[in-house]
């Protein structure tokens, strides 16, 4: 691009007239609270932390750190003025000597500490702490993190309730569209939607990976990963304020069942290539064996890993977006940020698919090089055009 | 003297932009090449987009 002299003094003069309007736009209403946001600003990230949560940019950071995690609470969204939330608890299980079960209400919010069997539990972060007594506190160290024994908690929190919503979901839709079929060859109603993208997971990613004898056995276990993540991906999306898919715990969870379908399914020749490949000197197998355990192992953390970081990096973006709303606060950051958001939450939309089916195209590409026919030299030229992609 | 990790990230992030746009623009030229073959060009396509994604996102949280 060419810019003369001109053109860019001239950007630089709209640019220069346009920032003062970012920040001075309402300055009846606003002057002190945005000097005390550009003062934060002007101290840098690196004292962000040091700030309490008072000032705007640390709330929407709370905010944000709270959004991501996992809750035992449902909260749609909270009266600042008055102190008060607005949701619906749920059931919290404790395993500590003994099942104990209560509403997760009589936290309030982390505010009180619960006494249940004449044991006493404190929740800190959305984590439970055992206390010795109601009138104990939690010994914070150094880091602000607590001392105290942690309990088993298998409570049913926001994360699990999500998925238990996206289970029966997917059983109503699929039992329907199973019945649907009896009454003729066209699905009816939801299973309309249905039908293309099971034909499409059918074709496109099972037969072309796994190879067209071997697919119909790991159809169930593909499908079932697909439409899980993808509801999960798509209800993260919505207002309720659920990170499911953005959990490391659950996408590492997804992971393991693909690891451990692809190695209870491996034929003798998958680990023979491991192991003891064929065609390579000896010393080079030694070198190679490590390598090759390595590569297995490395499969399921990446799945792991590239599930959650899209999922909660989409999220972090989104909510910052709409955090800097309230940071500048005024009438041409708000539509524009509005707009932004809007745009990058559209985004987000192809992400959720996009993701759902990166996870199972890997996860059938996985098994199908655990479950291929090796064709060695004798046999490889007839064979080339049926061979799954390896990567 | 230490180097922050917001370093590392932002190399990061121009080594998996190169990455990517080295795909992307083989995948135009090989379809650009060969129209009728696009749909198995861009699934391969994808596929290394993840696995990229995958190494970048990794050292991401490394760093």
């Amino acid at each position: 691009m060419v810019l003369t002299g001109k053109s860019i003094k001239n950007t630089l003069t709209a640019l220069v007239a346009v920032i003062p309007s970012l920040f001075f736009a309402n300055p009846a209403a606003d002057t002190t609270l945005v000097h005390a946001e550009t003062a934060v600003h002007a101290e840098g990230e690196a004292h962000g932390h040091e700030h309490a949560p008072v000032d705007k940019k640390s709330k929407i950071k709370a905010f944000i750190d709270h959004h991501l995690k996992d809750s035992h609470d449902f909260v749609f969204f909270s009266d600042e003025a008055e102190g008060k939330h607005y949701g619906f608890p749920l059931p919290v299980i404790i395993l500590d000597n003994g099942l104990h079960v209560f509403s997760s209400s009589k936290f309030h919010h982390g505010e009180e500490i619960v006494e249940a069997d004449g044991n006493y539990y404190a929740l800190h972060h959305e984590k439970i702490y055992k206390l010795d007594s109601a009138q104990a506190e939690l010994s914070l160290d150094e880091h602000g993190h607590p001392t105290n024994p942690q309990v088993l908690d298998f409570s049913i929190t926001k994360n699990v309730v999500a998925m238990l919503f996206t289970a029966a979901l997917m059983f109503f839709m699929f039992v329907g569209l199973a019945k649907s079929y009896k009454k003729g060859p066209l699905p009816t109603g939801m299973g309309r939607a249905l039908e293309p993208l099971i034909i499409f997971i059918r074709d496109e990613v099972a037969i072309p990976n796994i190879g067209e004898k071997k697919y119909r056995k790991y159809m169930g276990y593909l499908l079932t990963v697909f439409f899980f993540i993808l509801i999960l991906n798509l209800i993260g999306l919505t207002p309720v304020g659920i990170n499911v898919t953005g959990n490391i715990a659950i996408t590492l969870c997804l992971a393991l069942f693909t690891f451990l379908v692809t190695q209870f399914s491996a034929n003798k020749d998958y680990w023979k290539h491991i192991f003891w490949m064929p065609d390579v000197p000896v010393i080079m197998k030694i070198i190679l064996i490590p390598i090759e355990i390595l590569g297995t192992l490395t499969k399921p953390f990446a799945l792991t890993i590239r599930l959650y970081a899209n999922i909660s990096a989409g999220h972090i973006v989104v909510m910052s977006l709409l955090g800097l709303i309230f940071v500048f606060k005024n009438w041409i950051a708000g539509p524009s940020f509005f707009g932004l958001t809007l745009f990058i939450s559209v985004i987000e939309i192809l992400v959720a698919f996009l993701q759902a089916f990166v996870f199972t195209m890997l996860s059938s590409l996985f098994i199908g090089m655990a479950v291929q026919d090796h064709h060695h030299e004798e046999d490889h030229d007839a064979h080339t055009d049926e061979e799954p992609i390896i990567i | 003297m230490e180097i922050p990790g917001i370093v590392g990230a932002g190399l990061v992030v121009i080594g998996a932009g190169l990455g990517l746009g080295k795909i992307g623009g083989s995948a135009m030229d090989a379809i650009a090449r060969q129209p009728e073959a696009a749909g198995k060009i861009q699934t391969a396509m994808i596929i290394i987009a993840a696995l990229l994604e995958g190494v970048a996102f990794a050292a991401l949280f490394a760093a």
